[in-house]
């Protein structure tokens, strides 16, 4: 990290206080910190940094380790925060709990370190009539409990934004819920299987070492190992008995049915046996076998967790309220929930605010973003008669839209079933396992019966001992670890790489993968356009024209403006920052006046007494043509009152690690396709720049989908490694999806796999890792099968005594275990700088 | 040995105390977040503000 964002370890640091960007000449917005005067860079980050101070949370300051954004708080935004308060609109998130007491869920932005949890709860919980506030570091997600007869949920929100944050109510919804109850409840269960397994151990040993107990002594330790068991059995233990019920009334044999068997059989013998005082008692192999399974559960369960919020991250992309014009062409406006709206309506969308429903634009004339819904990255131009789509962003200009079309009508509602439709249309390769299990469980029901039909001629009395012993020294514990266990240590390991697994299949299918299909925009380049050449003309110098380009564009959002401003290459991290980026102006020694924006065409404005004009080759250039061009850059002239000066070539650059981490896949034996939906010239060059001989260009998600059947019709495995809505049933067709953290949210969500930074070469490691994975089970499968051939056969000759049995069985679990755990020790190819750990401790002295 | 006729007793009285608390625990939400205190350990007010910059509560 070449900007050091912390102020003890940078004194001599000349960017703003708060954010770290160049403070502009000129500027001055003091702001006073720890008895000394520090600059920012303009007047909303004064303000935030000052809130900050000035409430007392000035410590922020010393221990962040990640600059925060720009704030950018939309007016519009702000003006809209009163609608919070309306009872109707609180009705879906808010929770009333007592007369005034009201509890709401908030989703927080720009939430980059565990600094900022702690300045949110501490400014949060400082406001008066707040009574209490929980950030939850995991989810960026906040509870907040207030009393509404002292403060208003919209002065909560003001106060974040305040600082810099910006908190979104939302309706936490019942799956959330579900899931949080099914998480304590399977943390209870691990937690009294645990309690019990370790005392009843404590009991068991003894009995099994000591060679001078008495009997009542041996006799007292089984009633308390009996009491202790009755709630590992009755409470932890539980799920696997209706899981084993359920299996039986569908004449089914899961893995669930071995497993209630042989705790029912062992549990009950022991119970029998120490009510008798005849026989062996198998607590310790009961509460062991027990926590040993729930601990496999509970971490598959959390590995899983992601997958089902797709659909809800994208249904949030719609506002929750919007302006309405509901005399239009009048201009009086009132604020109304989206849920209000009719088809016919007509909305004021200003900029920066999203469009609430699919319409036509009926004023106005403007650019919109619909880069969340297309993957486009350049906004499309939008005038009266366009057709516009809900979730997507003004940028330019105010909009009047006519609404055409509402909720489950929409675009977007109709992207969401797409998507749900290709998930389920998943390949179940897990179901595969667990058939398998069920043949083996199906005959090794078969072959306790046979054995105790057997004893049953030799020496009946021994039959209870032998069926228990079989059952207990075969539970298929190893068996039903061996997966689980290696794939929670991959999914932990690789998590520390950089990619984060989200569906249990993911790894399974990433280690027999044989394609990788990539989507060109913001996967394999930075996914924004940059200045690649500039061809000056009549004899200015290259950084003269710069200047007048940076100058005219200075006041623009339009990803030209953003590209031409920049003068500079920046690394990787800024690249997450546009709006940091927006800022690396060329130094101000030039400003343009009198600037003019035709949207869609160029500029025109005087720099220096002398007039400008910039933008496409027809606006600025008479329709001059441009120069040979190595395909896939688009062309921006510039030129004054006597004609065209100079020529700007514009693209979306790879990133600089694509390369080699390209030619690591390939090295797996990995075959590489690019199937972007860019024009064919800017497709081509990239392909070629890459070393990637199969590439399609213009290509919709549905050619994207189409390609990738394809792909698997001829038996290839694919996985799809992309960013953008536009690709999340592409990604949800292949066979394994991985989506770039930098990504919309919603891809991300729907992805098998999440990468967390930019590095490429994350690819290469997670699929040798994969592999690596795949030999670990293969060598776990075949231990546990290959124990429970000699244990089986063992066991039903009566050579093994249950307390050998269970020793057998967690001695095999633990190999299977510790063998997995040699996954943890994967090594990733190329070191990664650690710098925010760096920073954090050089801020920690 | 006979001590162990108390002491048996008594360990199952100490796991069902920490068998209570541990159910207590998950109820009351300690286990909601693993990761944040770890953080916010390492956050706290090392230099108090001065009385007149004091949260305004």
């Amino acid at each position: 990290m070449s900007r050091s964002p912390g102020l003890t370890d940078a004194p001599s640091f000349s960017g703003c206080f708060h954010c770290g960007l160049p403070v502009p000449d000129g500027a001055h917005y003091p702001i006073q910190f720890e008895g000394e005067t520090r600059q920012a860079c303009c007047r909303g980050c004064q303000a935030v940094a000052q809130t900050i101070i000035d409430s007392g949370q000035g410590a922020y300051y010393t221990h962040r380790t990640v600059l925060p954004a720009t704030p950018q708080q939309a007016e519009a935004e702000l003006a809209q925060l009163g609608l919070y308060d309306l009872p109707e609109i609180q009705e879906s998130f808010v929770r009333v709990e007592a007369e005034n007491i009201r509890e709401a869920a908030l989703i927080l932005e720009n939430i980059v370190c565990a600094a900022c949890i702690w300045l949110n709860e501490r400014h949060i919980a400082g406001l008066p009539g707040v009574l209490s506030v929980e950030i939850n570091y995991a989810t960026r997600r906040a509870r907040v409990r207030w009393d509404n007869s002292r403060i208003q949920l919209s002065a909560i929100l003001k106060a974040v934004s305040d600082i810099g944050y910006i908190a979104h109510p939302f309706d936490p919804g019942r799956s959330d819920d579900i899931y949080k109850r099914e998480r304590n409840t399977a943390i209870k269960r691990l937690a009294i299987a645990g309690l019990g397994m370790m005392q009843v151990m404590m009991y068991a040993l003894p009995t099994y070492t000591a060679t001078d107990m008495t009997d009542e002594i041996r006799l007292l330790m089984r009633w308390a190992s009996l009491i202790l068991t009755i709630p590992v059995v009755g409470y932890s233990a539980w799920p696997f008995f209706i899981g084993a019920w359920r299996d039986f009334k569908r004449r089914m044999l899961g893995m669930d049915v071995p497993v209630a068997l042989g705790v029912g059989t062992a549990f009950v013998a022991s119970i029998y046996s120490t009510f008798t005082g005849r026989g062996e008692v198998y607590y310790d192999s009961v509460t062991m076998f027990v926590f040993l399974l729930l601990t496999g559960r509970f971490l598959e369960m959390n590995a899983r967790r992601r997958a089902g919020a797709a659909v809800e991250e994208l249904v949030k992309l719609i506002p929750a309220a919007t302006t309405r014009l509901p005399h239009w062409p009048a201009r009086d406006e009132e604020q109304v929930p989206v849920a209000r709206l009719a088809v016919g309506d007509h909305v004021l969308v200003r900029p920066g605010e999203t469009l609430p429903a699919d319409g036509e634009v009926v004023e106005g004339d403007s650019a919109v973003s619909e880069a969340l819904l297309t993957g486009e990255s350049l906004p499309v131009s939008k005038r009266v008669h366009a057709k516009v789509v809900g979730g997507s962003l003004n940028q330019a200009s105010p909009l009047v839209v006519r609404v055409d079309k509402l909720g489950a009508d929409t675009r977007l509602a109709s992207i969401v079933r797409l998507l749900d439709r290709a998930q389920s249309e998943k390949p179940r390769i897990g179901q595969l396992a667990d058939r398998a299990a069920a043949w083996f469980v199906g005959l090794l029901l078969v072959i306790t019966v046979f054995v105790g039909l057997a004893w049953y001629f030799i020496d009946p009395s021994r039959i209870l001992w032998i069926v228990v012993s079989i059952l207990v020294v075969t539970c298929p514990c190893a068996l039903g670890l061996a997966t689980p266990a290696a794939l929670t240590t991959a999914t932990g390991r690789l998590t520390r790489l950089g990619l984060l697994t989200t569906r249990g299949h993911a790894l399974e299918t990433l280690a027999r993968a044989t394609d990788l299909v990539f989507d060109k925009t913001g996967t394999l380049t930075h996914g924004r356009l940059s200045v690649r050449r500039v061809v000056p003309l009549g004899g200015r110098s290259a950084e003269d024209v710069g200047q007048i380009a940076a100058a005219l564009e200075a006041g623009s959002e339009h990803p030209i403006a953003r590209a031409l401003r920049q003068d500079r290459p920046e690394g990787e991290r800024l690249a997450a920052y546009p709006s940091r980026v927006l800022r690396e102006a060329a130094p101000a020694t030039v400003t343009a006046s009198d600037v003019r924006n035709t949207p869609g065409r160029g500029v025109e404005g005087t720099v220096n007494g002398q007039f400008y004009r910039l933008g496409s080759p027809r606006f600025a250039a008479a329709g001059e043509a441009p120069p040979e061009s190595a395909g896939g850059e688009s062309w921006v002239a510039l030129a004054d009152e006597s004609g065209l000066i100079a020529w700007f070539a514009l693209a979306d650059t790879p990133r600089a690690d694509a390369p080699a981490a390209l030619a690591a896949l390939q090295r797996l034996g990995l075959r590489l396709h690019l199937v972007s939906g860019d024009a064919e010239a800017a497709v081509k060059t990239t392909a070629a720049t890459l070393g990637i001989a199969d590439w399609h260009a213009g290509a919709l998600p549905e050619d994207k989908l189409a390609y990738v059947k394809a792909l698997q019709s001829e038996g290839r495995i694919v996985a799809m490694v992309g960013d953008g809505i536009n690709d999340a049933p592409v990604l949800a067709g292949a066979q394994v999806s991985i989506a770039m953290g930098e990504g919309a949210d919603v891809a991300q969500a729907a992805a098998d796999m999440v990468m967390l930074g930019s590095r490429l070469a994350t690819l290469g490691e997670g699929v040798a890792l994969a592999r690596k994975t795949q030999r670990i089970i293969r060598q776990n499968l075949g231990w546990a099968l290959g124990y429970n051939l000699i244990a089986i056969p063992a066991a039903a000759l009566g050579y093994v005594t249950p307390w050998i049995a269970g020793i057998g069985m967690s001695a095999s679990s633990l190999l299977v275990v510790l063998n997995a755990l040699r996954l943890s020790e994967f090594k990733q190819e190329a070191k990664p700088v650690p710098a925010a750990l760096r920073s954090q401790l050089s801020t920690l002295r | 040995m006979d001590i162990l006729l108390l002491l048996i007793p008594l360990s199952l009285v100490l796991v069902g105390v920490i068998a209570w608390f541990m159910l207590w625990a998950a109820r009351s939400g300690q286990f909601d977040d693993l990761e944040g205190p770890a953080h916010s350990v390492v956050m706290d007010d090392d230099n108090p503000p001065k009385p007149d910059d004091a949260p305004k509560t």
